[in-house]
């Protein structure tokens, strides 16, 4: 098959699944589209089943690390972890809406940066709704900063967002060594949040708040939070061991789904196992390897070529915020997920500080558009699907007004600490 | 007279606190809403790209509003500590309040936007609606105590 024809079929299947993922046919899974359309990639001979196989084995740590952090998350939710972080955050709000916010900001950018950005918004968000309602403070500054956190605050560890696990490995950094380096945009990332939500719901927070005592008490869960600790101490001595960090996420998702095997009363188990499974998730797993395997095609056959020319190279400041720029662009026009898969091999030359740069592109990018990208939006908007326009519109102004200058700001902090401490 | 009271998040205290002034002689109504654009935004969570969420897992977030709003209106109730009937609406915050005062004689609302700094924006936005829309007298009550004089701010220079 001649380039120009492979390159057609990749591109026609990855616009075909992107399509997909984004109508949900009759609610199917996004893998349901993905894993055919890569399977014809490769049937057809757009990429050599060698290659394919190569990328599935390339992708094979990380798609396994991203399954043991959910079902990570799944087990702290079952632990009653994050029903103890609401009313750890409701005891010391002390009814004051503002302190309540400075807590947020805190479990929100801590559960995003360990449990990645899927607990946050999936597990963590309900929870900070409920919390502010019962101490009778007006819910909407909270739910937002929650939900705006899961995006930016997701800079901090390869273990925060899907994206910086698919980049760890391109960018050749060490767990610790990625942790350090976006140490700094991290801070400055949830410091802009935290400003420009202050500021914005000045009102909201002004209320007082009238605390409801539902006489809930739920036990700190030490138990999940020292197994939580002693996964991310894993995560940071695995590297120099030489051994893949997933190894440690499913020492702790063991650890853990054994004690409550072993607590559970007698039926539970094979529902407490079910759970587990479901959370794992295989079809976002497969989903994963599937677009992987067609982004790969599409690359090869000539993207990589046709906008290697177009994508910065070196790693100074204007590089380097170009490069976020450009992420965060084509993460809003699509969807971070492929977006990050197409730029990663084009700017894996760059070196480290250029695989950054477009990471705090494609995290913070997704709070410009209300469902993380224009296609998803326009599709919700055709089917009138259950958005408020209100909603929408706030959180583009939020979003506005948070992500161009956190991307700049982020970038220059990017730049400081490569500055500061070398790649 | 019909008497209602909008009970909201936070203000709704000085709400049930004017109320329970009234005469005894008054029927009165508490109206809350369960307002789902003022709730969880399930954007984010439909924007997961690939992890098959289903619609019943928004159709649960929505379900939050709903119960704090049932839970406000209760407490509120038990706050009162008098007859009245408990209305709760569902739908637009400030569409739903307005429409419950078609058959009412007196709105009592409470202020409810940033009264750090007094002006147009100590009503909030849904307080501004509904007194510029109810069909009754509206009543718009201090949350906390009222402002002194000296909140005034100095005359401009030329006056």
């Amino acid at each position: 098959m001649t380039t120009p024809v492979a390159e057609a079929i990749a591109v026609a299947c990855l616009i075909a699944v992107l399509g997909f993922a984004v109508v949900r046919p009759r609610g199917l899974p996004e893998g349901v589209g993905a894993v055919p359309a890569a399977l014809l990639v490769v049937a057809v001979g757009a990429l050599p089943l060698a290659a394919a196989w190569q990328e599935v084995q390339g992708l094979g740590p990380t798609v396994a690390f991203l399954a043991a952090i959910l079902m990570l998350a799944h087990l702290c939710r079952e632990e009653g972890m994050f029903d103890a972080a609401g009313e750890l955050m409701a005891r010391r709000s002390r009814g004051r809406p503002m302190r309540l916010l400075g807590l947020v900001f805190a479990v929100a950018s801590l559960t995003t940066a360990v449990l990645s950005l899927d607990a946050t918004v999936v597990l963590l968000t309900p929870v900070v709704f409920a919390t502010a309602s019962r101490l009778g403070a007006r819910p909407k500054p909270h739910v937002y900063a929650t939900s705006h956190l899961a995006n930016s605050a997701s800079l901090l560890l390869p273990v925060s967002n899907l994206t910086n696990l698919l980049a760890m490995g391109a960018a050749g950094l060490s767990f610790a060594r990625f942790g350090s380096l976006m140490a700094l945009p991290w801070l400055v990332a949830i410091a802009i949040e935290y400003l420009v939500h202050r500021l914005w719901f000045a009102g909201d927070l002004s209320v007082v708040a009238t605390p409801r005592d539902t006489g809930q008490r739920t036990p700190t869960p030490v138990f999940a939070l020292v197994v939580v600790a002693l996964t991310l101490a894993g995560f940071v001595i695995s590297s120099p061991l030489h051994i893949e960090p997933f190894w440690a996420a499913l020492a702790g998702v063991l650890v853990l789904a054994t004690k409550r095997l072993l607590m559970d009363p007698p039926g539970r188990h094979l529902p407490e196992l079910r759970e587990l499974l479901a959370a794992a998730n295989v079809w976002f797993l497969l989903f994963v390897l599937a677009l992987g395997v067609i982004v790969k095609a599409v690359v090869d056959n000539g993207l990589a070529a046709a906008i290697g020319h177009l994508v910065p190279t070196g790693s100074g400041l204007v590089s380097l915020l170009l490069l976020a720029g450009l992420a965060a662009v084509l993460a809003n026009l699509v969807n971070n997920l492929p977006a990050v898969l197409v730029l990663l091999p084009v700017v894996a030359p760059s070196g480290p500080a250029a695989v950054l740069a477009i990471l705090i592109g494609v995290n913070i990018g997704p709070n410009l558009t209300y469902v993380g990208s224009l296609a998803t939006l326009l599709w919700r908007r055709i089917l009138a699907d259950h958005d408020h326009d209100t909603e929408i519109g706030e959180f583009t102004k939020l979003g506005l007004l948070t992500v161009p200058v956190s991307l700049i700001a982020c970038t220059g902090a990017l730049w400081v600490a490569v500055q500061l401490m070398g790649v | 007279m019909k008497v209602a009271g909008w009970i909201a998040a936070g203000t709704w205290p000085a709400v049930v606190q004017a109320m329970r002034r009234r005469p005894a002689s008054d029927e009165l109504v508490l109206v809350a809403v369960a307002d789902e654009s003022e709730g969880v935004p399930t954007g984010p969570l439909s924007g997961l790209m690939g992890r098959a969420r289903r619609a019943s897992d928004t159709a649960a977030v929505d379900q939050l509003s709903r119960t704090a709003a049932q839970d406000l209106l209760a407490q509120a109730v038990a706050a009162l500590g008098r007859p009245c009937e408990a209305q709760l609406r569902t739908g637009f915050t400030e569409r739903e309040v307005t429409a419950a005062a078609a058959a009412i004689d007196l709105l009592i609302v409470a202020r409810d936007g940033d009264r750090t700094r007094l002006g147009p924006r100590s009503l909030g936005r849904h307080t501004r609606f509904v007194i510029d829309h109810a069909p009754c007298t509206v009543a718009v009550v201090w949350p906390g105590e009222t402002p002194g004089l000296d909140s005034i701010p100095a005359p401009p220079p030329d006056r």
